[in-house]
């Protein structure tokens, strides 16, 4: 387990590094767009001096490299500094906006990945059966509408027509925890069913893999079940691949979500990110940015090793 | 009977009067099938009701939004604003300045010095009772060096604001401005406590509701200030603001009824929302235009035989009916609506007159040029759409337009006043004298044609300062006809705002010097 604990020591420090390159790349994409906060604020009442003082007052008249190593030196020191646009603090802007992406994101998954690894167990155990072929079928098709066209329908059956749940989910404080699940059914249903497909066919494929092994003939010759095969003897030994498509999912819940979080006029931290992107407010970019890309490096991270655990060979290297 | 039906809406909301209506339903031949109950009651004879939660999905909210007037620029912060706070001046739904913090004002004969007499008694939300000092402090807020403020071209030609005792404020201009009751109802000039510290966070004011909670671009929240200084105003017990950016996403909202009411309804699909039981479509004619403006300083557009060209090649009509489905009215390649005071109406219209429009250019010797029209839908919606059009339209004349795509960002910074031609649009403003002095006046910052035209600015500067109301309205009209035949704007088309709410909602007549009754209806509606 040693040898595990250097390679997660290592990870996290090429983590760290390559949030410190993405947060340079945002910076540098951010400075490349014209325009800068004041105009983008001021628009058509813009007068030169009124941007000027706006760009004074905020310190935009420094030279980018010294605007990004002061903003670097604070975000070490824990200071995610504030707003340009409504000199708000970012951790306030952020915090419960990054909560809500989480609390989608965690009950979409919760319904999603049991969903899809029970879906795809069951097509590999039906295999080329009618099930199989009618779910890869409606998995297939609702991954490949566009979001928005699967949150709309939602919206028509579920909203419009049969008046079941809210079209839209804006969510606050007030609200009990029933009350906001209730809210939020219709983009989690969005989300999985954009997802589910993925998962399940992975989950499919790497069993169906497993399945030609001798071991599992040997199980068959035995006079094993199929479905006790598949998922004691053939599902423990997909898990390596399922872990990594799961990890892409989830992680694809949290940062990939602004579509629907905008259907849904949703408070999470896509629509937050958009907003800042269009008005130049570079240190709020910068740490959503940072945060999605912390998701990233961190899903990925956990895949990893949770792949290696439940797999003997990689967990033993010669 | 749809027609009747809609008949009877816009009667019952008081958009047509009685007179109207009957004329027109009997045009119908339809008399026999309009309810009695209808003619018999008055339309809104019950008085405003209290109470009730007002929830307001609005389009133009920003997660970068803060509580500075300074910085409000579209319609969730407008209307927040009035919600929290009050101006000096009132625009009333015909258009004309009513005393608000401003019990009364006059002026010197040349219009140059200003003396507003304030309300007494009128109490902020913290306790603090309204005084000069105030007002001066909150006006100070978008004048000098550092201001960053949207509105310090308009408080501009202000030269000095002095507290005259405790309740009157004297404001002495560069210039006389008759109009300048109306500059103080602008949407940035509301009235907070002396000494506000964070105005980016301190929703303190005299408005009808305080601020319980807000977020921005996402919710605000606001309660009955019971203190509230305004008889029969502010009628609802909470208004909840919920910045809604996606037009299918606020549609749905209202059909389900999680929401009351909605700005900016989608053009295309409202003749199908007017059939929603339940829903009341909301028409007001607006001063919003879209314009095309060019640099008459730059080559070719400095002859004016180019730009008449121009403005002979465009199909307005059509332009109405394709941009804006209808929605509007169109242009007459000046500025002022035809709701405003001196709306010039004895102009012919300019119509699409491709042998016109080929004469010019001839004279003007460039026939086969390709001029560049830079557009973005940064611009209006639809921006993109309206140049294609255009250029088609350009083609039966043999005029050959190029259009430019430019990226909505920076839109407003790096392509509009710099570009020789672009699209553009103006919200309107509530005076001619405001419009064209923002816009036209050869001084003006915002000048997007680069236009100087020595009559025009006389006029301009003569009809600021005059009392007399005809001799004032003789000269607007020509100002509005050197625009039109020697300005270097094309206008195609005047845009309504239309929106929906739930047939609960009840309201008199609905401004339309902004969007959602002049951004008052949280103070102005209720529920039935």
């Amino acid at each position: 387990m040693d040898s595990l604990g250097t390679m997660v020591a290592k990870r996290v420090a090429f983590g760290l590094l390559t949030l410190i390159i993405i947060s340079l790349l945002i910076f540098l994409g951010v400075e490349l767009l014209p325009g800068d906060v004041a105009e983008a604020i001021l628009g058509q009442s813009a007068l030169p001096e009124t941007v000027e003082a706006f760009r004074r007052e905020l310190k935009l008249n420094l030279p980018p490299h010294i605007r990004y190593f002061t903003w670097l030196g604070d975000f070490f020191q824990g200071d995610f500094g504030t707003s340009l646009a409504n000199g708000r603090p970012i951790a306030d802007l952020i915090g419960w906006r990054f909560a809500n992406t989480m609390f989608l994101a965690t009950v979409a998954a919760l319904i999603a990945v049991p969903v899809s690894i029970i879906l795809g167990i069951l097509a590999a155990l039906y295999r080329n059966s009618l099930f199989d072929r009618i779910i890869s079928m409606v998995t297939l098709s609702t991954i490949s509408f566009p979001e928005f066209f699967v949150a709309y329908i939602l919206i028509a059956l579920l909203s419009v027509q049969l008046i079941i749940f809210p079209s839209i989910s804006n969510i606050n404080e007030q609200m009990s925890l029933l009350e906001k699940i209730h809210a939020i059914f219709l983009p989690c249903m969005t989300l999985t069913l954009v997802v589910v497909a993925h998962m399940m066919r992975q989950t499919r494929a790497a069993i169906i893999n497993i399945m030609a092994s001798p071991f599992i003939e040997m199980a068959r010759l035995k006079g094993i079940k199929r479905m006790r095969i598949i998922v004691l003897h053939a599902f423990p030994n997909a898990l390596s691949p399922v872990i990594n498509v799961v990890a892409i999912n989830l992680a694809y819940l949290v940062v990939g979500v602004v579509v629907v979080e905008v259907v849904f006029v949703y408070p999470g931290l896509g629509q937050l990110l958009v907003d800042s992107v269009s008005k130049r407010d570079i240190p709020v970019v910068q740490a959503s940015g940072l945060i999605f890309a912390s998701v990233y490096i961190g899903l990925n991270l956990l895949a990893d090793v949770l792949s290696i655990i439940s797999n003997p060979r990689l967990r033993n290297p010669r | 009977m749809s027609k009747l039906k809609e008949l009877e809406a816009l009667f019952t909301k008081g958009n047509i009067t009685r007179r109207e209506f009957l004329a027109q339903a009997s045009a119908l031949g339809l008399m026999a099938a309009v309810s009695p109950a209808l003619l018999t009651t008055p339309a809104q004879a019950a008085a405003p009701k209290k109470g009730g939660r007002l929830r307001l999905g609005i389009a133009g909210g920003s997660t970068t939004d803060s509580l500075d007037p300074a910085l409000f620029e579209d319609a969730f912060m407008q209307n927040v604003g009035w919600q929290l706070r009050n101006c000096l001046v009132e625009i009333d739904a015909d258009g004309n300045p009513i005393p608000e913090l401003a019990k009364s004002w006059e002026s010197t004969p040349d219009a140059s010095k200003w003396i507003f007499k304030l309300r007494k008694g009128v109490e902020f939300h913290n306790g603090k009772t309204l005084d000069a000092e105030d007002v001066v402090f909150s006006i100070n807020h978008h004048r000098g060096k550092d201001s960053k403020s949207a509105a310090k071209g308009i408080v501009d030609p202000i030269k000095e604001i002095k507290a005259d005792g405790k309740y009157s404020v004297v404001f002495t201009l560069e210039g006389g401005n008759a109009d300048f009751p109306f500059i103080m109802s602008d949407y940035h000039l509301t009235i907070f406590p002396a000494g506000t510290a964070n105005i980016a966070k301190d929703g303190i004011g005299t408005g009808g509701y305080t601020l319980v909670s807000f977020e921005p671009g996402v919710r605000a929240l606001t309660k009955r200030n019971p203190n509230y200084w305004k008889e029969g105003r502010a009628h609802f017990d909470e208004v909840e603001t919920i910045g809604i950016a996606d037009t299918s996403a606020r549609t749905n909202a209202l059909k389900t009824g999680q929401i009351d009411f909605i700005n900016r309804c989608d053009l295309k699909t409202v003749h199908l929302l007017k059939r929603v039981p339940g829903i009341q479509i909301i028409r007001v004619t607006g001063t919003r235009h879209y314009t095309m403006p060019m640099r008459t300083d730059t080559k070719p557009f400095d002859n004016n035989d180019v730009r008449l060209a121009l403005k002979y090649a465009i199909d307005r009509e059509q332009m109405l009916k394709l941009i804006l489905c209808g929605y509007g009215s169109v242009g007459n390649d000046h500025p002022i609506a035809p709701s405003q005071r001196y709306h010039a109406s004895e102009l012919p219209q300019r119509t699409f007159d491709p042998d016109k429009a080929k004469f010019h250019m001839n004279k003007a010797g460039l026939e086969g040029h390709a001029f560049k029209l830079h557009t973005s839908d940064a611009a209006f919606g639809g921006a993109v759409d309206a140049a294609v059009l255009y250029k088609e339209h350009a083609a039966k004349a043999g005029i050959k337009i190029d259009v430019v795509q430019e990226p909505k960002d920076g839109y407003w910074s790096n392509v509009w006043l710099k570009k020789p031609w672009c699209t553009c649009y103006w919200s309107g403003r509530a005076t001619e004298d405001w419009m064209f002095s923002t816009a036209y006046a050869a001084d003006a910052k915002w000048n997007d044609t680069y236009w100087k035209h020595d009559r025009f600015n006389k006029l301009l500067k003569a009809a600021r300062a005059e009392i007399d109301d005809k001799k004032r309205r003789e000269m607007y009209v020509e100002c509005q006809k050197i625009v039109r035949d020697e300005g270097g704007v094309v206008i195609p088309a005047f845009k309504d705002y239309v929106e929906a709410a739930t047939s609960k909602l009840k309201f008199t007549k609905v401004a339309g010097n902004w969007e959602q009754d002049g951004q008052r209806c949280c103070e102005r509606w209720w529920f039935a």
